[in-house]
């Protein structure tokens, strides 16, 4: 696999060579998908390595490719302000155990976004230490951004419980 | 009544009998404010827990606002998912538009003319002033000093009208397309935005007058709602917060995009992370958004008219002289109108400098006419979870100003 001239990539597979899945950089992204059971110490890694040094976990989204397996992917985006740079890491995780490490330890900013994920896609984060519902409300059923929920659905709100 | 939910790690501390020179709130109240409370801009409930007037805990609730926006997107063609992008931030509208089309433009390969940059430079920085002035004015109104409210509403206006001469709308703008903009300046537009901005700067002193070195106004605001900078980073905290902290983050700056590594102006950095620093660097950066307005007038008169929308078949519509007269232009113009422009397979990410911070699109296509993924990265939502740090140990009133100055956008937090 190639590291495209990205630091980020380049120390990805020099430490994790038998966990880095397919490296790209497109449209000038450095991307690299790992190994959902190893996302845990590939965070840490670029996190802590000087040179790297990623303070920022910027977003973590999630894209529902049904009809493939794995179904998921997570993905995240890391920006250095330090550095000015920038890598895509992501992740896929299978329709029968959508669940991934939670990143809440290394970065707070995980915290929302994941809930974000959960919510709107169903993917469960182990360690997450308060998994609710964010933007939508405790009682809705089904996660909506999955591409199996159609889009004319209605539930009715229901009231507050007590 | 308030509503009794539990809140982690909060537990009242039991009295003991002989304890009697322990204050008489023993016993932790929560309060329900929101979701529509008239001293918060913004639909976002908080449940409070409360030692008296000190604030021990705090939940935020979003997700009033939430309408499915990329559920949307996903359901339509590439152009079509513009306009909700104007919902988001309906302050700034056109930077909201701007990151969008940035990102869908990265999987295209298109850059448009140079005239075109210049223009949605220049419209962004009317946004940008729009959205400012709001946070500004709205948080001196709900620390109750009506009159700098109304001058920054003013301003705000004499914006909203030269928006409005850019793109036929003061506030849901649909301005940027992709590959190019929607119309080139009026003739008059550029004596008129100069007016604008003489009135707009003489608006702004008058705010100052009023504002700046007020004694109830600075009370209120210094030393309230601190964020140090490694919370900003580890918060991923972006925009006027990160910069108060401390940080010159500013992706204008950092990861230049359209003409901004062509254009002269200055990131004003604060230093203690309070709320009279973010409220310093707003007006700052007001400042410095009219020079960067008034740089691109004069550069898009020295360039004299020219095209503002890229000439690429697979976003633009062929000339309509052609269209009713030649056989290939009207099936182009068909197959343009019915099913949209094609976006090539793959995945990018773009992130601008919105008013709020970082504003990210992460788009995936499939190679079809239809959007797999339009993930937009909300600065709003992700500004919004370190103000219960801020707030920890504070006083219930100082709620007020921390909100404001986050300056949560509910549409866009919620999307």
């Amino acid at each position: 696999m190639e590291n495209f001239g990205s630091p980020a990539l380049r120390r990805l597979l020099e430490f994790f060579p038998s966990q880095v899945e397919a490296t790209h950089a497109n449209f000038g992204d450095a991307t690299a998908r790992v190994a959902p059971g190893s996302l845990l110490e590939i965070m840490r890694l670029l996190r802590d390595e000087p040179g790297l040094d990623f303070e920022m976990l910027t977003d973590v989204t999630a894209v529902d490719y049904l009809g493939e397996e794995p179904r998921f992917e997570l993905v995240y985006h890391l920006y250095s302000v330090k550095r000015n740079h920038r890598v895509r890491i992501k992740s896929r995780v299978s329709e029968q155990a959508p669940e991934i490490a939670s990143l809440v330890s290394l970065w707070p900013s995980a915290d929302w976004m994941e809930r974000e994920v959960w919510d709107l896609y169903g993917i469960r984060f182990r360690g997450h230490p308060d998994l609710r519902r964010i933007l939508l409300y405790e009682e809705f059923e089904g996660h909506p951004l999955r591409k199996d929920y159609p889009k004319e659905k209605r539930q009715p709100l229901v009231g507050p419980r007590n | 009544m308030a509503m009794r939910l539990p809140l982690p790690g909060s537990q009242p501390t039991p009295l003991r009998d002989d304890d009697f020179e322990r204050d008489l709130h023993v016993e932790h109240q929560l309060l329900n404010m929101g979701p529509s409370h008239p001293a918060t801009h913004g639909t976002v409930k908080f449940l409070i827990e409360l030692d008296g007037e000190n604030i021990v805990d705090l939940d935020i609730q979003v997700g009033y606002l939430h309408r499915g926006f990329e559920k949307e997107c996903e359901s339509g063609t590439w152009y079509q998912a513009i306009p909700y992008t104007d919902r988001l931030n309906y302050n700034s509208a056109i930077l909201a538009n701007l990151g969008y089309v940035l990102a869908v433009e990265k999987l295209l390969g298109i850059e448009p003319p140079e005239r075109c940059q210049w223009l949605r430079t220049m419209g962004g920085e009317l946004s940008r002033m729009g959205d400012h002035l709001t946070r500004c004015g709205a948080a001196c109104l709900e620390l109750a000093a009506m009159t700098p409210f109304l001058y920054g509403i003013e301003a705000r206006e004499l914006t909203w009208d030269l928006q409005e001469m850019l793109c036929g709308a003061r506030v849901t703008s649909n301005y940027i397309r992709i590959g190019g903009v929607k119309h080139d300046l009026h003739p008059s537009f550029p004596q008129k935005c100069r007016d604008g901005i003489a009135k707009i700067r003489a608006l702004l002193r008058d705010f100052d007058d009023v504002v700046t070195g007020n004694r109830i106004f600075v009370d209120r605001l210094r030393g309230t709602g601190v964020i140090s900078k490694e919370e900003c980073l580890r918060y991923a905290v972006t925009g006027p917060i990160a910069r108060s902290a401390g940080i010159p983050l500013d992706l204008r700056k950092q990861e230049p995009y359209l003409v901004y590594d062509q254009l002269d102006f200055d990131i004003p950095v604060g230093e203690v992370g309070d709320n009279y620093d973010r409220y310093l660097v707003c007006v700052e950066e007001m400042h410095q958004s009219l020079r960067i307005i008034e740089q691109c007038l004069a550069k898009l008169e020295k360039l004299g008219p020219g095209p503002v929308n890229t000439l690429d078949p697979r976003v633009r519509w062929p000339a309509k002289g052609r269209v009713f007269n030649r056989m290939e232009e009207l099936i182009q113009q068909f197959k343009s109108v019915t099913e949209g422009p094609r976006v090539p397979a793959g995945e990018a990410y773009h992130a601008i400098e919105s008013a709020n911070g970082e504003l990210g699109f992460y788009v995936v296509s499939d190679g079809t006419a239809v959007p797999v993924k339009v993930r937009c990265r909300p600065p709003s939502f992700i500004n919004l979870p370190p103000m219960r740090k801020m707030l920890k140990g504070a006083l219930l009133a100082d709620l007020i100003p921390t909100f404001d100055f986050i300056n949560m956008v509910g549409g866009e937090c919620d999307r």
